[in-house]
């Protein structure tokens, strides 16, 4: 228990000294905020069922986020780990290797979790951003898009040897996904000829998810992303059980 | 209790194996490690070194032959013995952005029993270095902080994989030092070595393997005497001199001289003191003195007819 709190610890700190890290899942969300903000404001609009730029922007940010974390950092992490010797020193000590993944895969977590508060804190300050929905199904969907996403993360973890690989894999998938998924470009904005393509996208979902719990829709209401995102998660988690290897 | 004669053994290895698929890396070797020794593993790059002291350390399999460290199986009882063996690997590393005085905390958590931080720092001259990161240490930092964590549960027994390589030769004396006091504490020490010279100097005993297989087993001392290779002198002698006095001294085989040069050689070990003794006892006036003595490095070239280098 204390070395999971000890390496839990530590790989927070770690996290946070490595500045791409840093920067897309806590700075880059609050920039692609204040300049869609500042140029849209967050006048209520008709196209958006009478919210704001902002209001819809912040459950789509997250999404970036939660993308950023189980597309980039996870295989990055790991594939850093992996190729310098860092998972092999660790295999040389009584520590079990499951103690590992779950400190970072609490502290990737949280790092996530951040990201979102410090958009809609930002956003509630600077452009009194709107919330309708219930909290507690918002955090519990949040909570199983990053699962989903993070199981992804560890089947490129599983697949791909070397940190630079990763990175490059990383942002070929990333880029493409947050555009055309609703990310961080609204869907209501793109021609219905692109709209087609967001349907093949795992982050299609997750957007669809937020948006509509933050708007006060259910559960229920979302079968379709709950199915698709639990899907990923459980076929994330057999591929991993299978393919991923700490040497 | 004592099978092997000279005490119990740290470790018991019988006819072990490990195929790289078609490739033969270790061929059914068996060999002990006593308690209290330090007990090298020597050889050239491709010698199945590393291969065999990760078995040792339970981080591969071996795929034949049986291995006993402290008593344990190492792979089946690999968490077990981890907490009992400290280890420093050749391909390892720890994170860019740790900082030293983290890293040993976070190694800490992981046994039930730990030194003193500080004071390990201290012994390994780490202190100053506390809250540096490991991508700013030097070679020979990062190697001292790599014992640092194979010592902060004051393990039994030390596997210590080319613990010197990529240092210069004053940061290889001072962890040769280190070895040593630590082997004073009683701690056992397995190493392997492509330097003949780090063998010669802090092994016990040394384990020449090559090609997966054991060329030699014995105390270095006794692999280079059995070798009866020559000892030579050679030295510039200002002033009269006569070769019958060199050759008639008992431990010189041969001497020839070329003007002032005088050249001597012979198997025994008392041809050194020997010359010494006799170039001052006839007050010569003598420069440019050179010896050259049978080393491990000649008895591995005698036993492949290689040099290990090569």
């Amino acid at each position: 228990m204390e070395a999971l709190l000890k390496l839990t610890w530590t790989e927070a700190k770690l996290f946070l000294r490595e500045p791409q890290a840093f920067f897309f899942t806590l700075f880059f969300p609050l920039v692609l905020l204040f300049v869609y903000g500042g140029i849209n404001g967050n006048a209520p609009k008709s196209m958006y069922g009478g919210f704001g730029t902002v209001d819809v922007s912040v459950p789509s940010y997250t999404a970036m986020i939660i993308a950023t974390s189980g597309l980039i950092s996870i295989p990055v992490i790991i594939a850093t780990y992996r190729e310098s010797g860092v998972l092999r020193r660790f295999m040389a000590t009584p520590l079990a290797p499951m103690t590992l993944l779950a400190a970072d895969v609490f502290v990737i977590f949280v790092m996530t979790t951040m990201g979102m508060l410090l958009l809609i804190v930002s956003a509630r300050i600077v452009f009194g951003l709107r919330f309708t929905g219930n909290i507690l199904s918002l955090a519990l969907a949040f909570s199983l898009s990053c699962l989903s996403f993070f199981s992804l993360g560890f089947v490129l973890s599983g697949l791909i040897r070397t940190a630079r690989t990763a990175q490059i894999v990383g942002m070929t998938l990333f880029f493409p996904m947050i555009m055309l998924s609703g990310a961080a470009i609204p869907l209501e904005t793109m021609p219905e000829s692109i709209r087609v393509y967001s349907n093949f996208l795992p982050l299609t979902y997750v957007v669809k998810f937020l948006k509509g719990l933050w708007f006060g829709g259910t559960w229920a209401e979302h079968g379709t992303e709950v199915l698709v995102l639990a899907g990923l998660f459980v076929l994330g988690l057999a591929v991993t059980a299978k393919a991923f290897r700490w040497d | 209790m004592g099978s092997d004669g000279g005490g119990t053994a740290a470790i018991q290895v019988t006819g072990f194996r490990k195929n790289y698929g078609s490739y033969a890396a270790v061929k059914g070797i068996s060999f002990s490690v006593f308690r209290g020794e330090i007990f090298g593993l020597v050889g050239p790059n491709g010698a199945g070194k590393t291969t065999a002291i990760e078995c040792l350390e339970g981080l591969r399999h071996p795929d034949g032959g049986t291995i006993r460290v402290l008593g344990l199986d190492p792979w089946e009882s690999r968490r077990k013995l981890h907490a009992r063996i400290g280890v420093q690997l050749q391909e390892s590393a720890i994170a860019q952005q740790i900082k030293v005085r983290e890293v040993l905390d976070l190694y800490r958590s992981f046994y039930s029993r730990t030194l003193d931080p500080d004071i390990l720092m201290e012994q390994l001259g780490l202190e100053p270095l506390r809250d540096t990161r490991f991508q700013h240490l030097s070679g020979g930092q990062k190697q001292r902080l790599f014992i640092a964590l194979a010592l902060i549960h004051d393990p039994e027994l030390l596997l210590l994989d080319e613990l010197t390589t990529g240092l210069d030769p004053q940061g290889r004396r001072m962890i040769w030092e280190r070895i040593q006091d630590l082997n004073r504490q009683g701690k056992t020490i397995v190493l392997t070595t492509h330097f003949m010279e780090e063998a010669e100097r802090l092994c016990d005993r040394v384990l020449i393997l090559d090609r997966g297989e054991i060329l030699a087993l014995d105390r270095p001392e006794i692999l280079i005497s059995g070798l009866s290779a020559d000892h030579v002198v050679k030295v510039t002698i200002k002033g009269e001199f006569r070769l019958e006095w060199f050759e008639a001294l008992p431990s010189v085989d041969k001497a020839e001289a070329l003007k002032d040069r005088v050249t001597v050689s012979g198997r025994s070990d008392k041809l050194i003191p020997d010359v010494v003794g006799l170039l001052i006892e006839k007050k010569l006036r003598f420069y440019d003195l050179y010896t050259r003595q049978p080393n491990l490095e000649d008895v591995f070239l005698h036993l492949t007819g290689r040099q290990i280098r090569t």
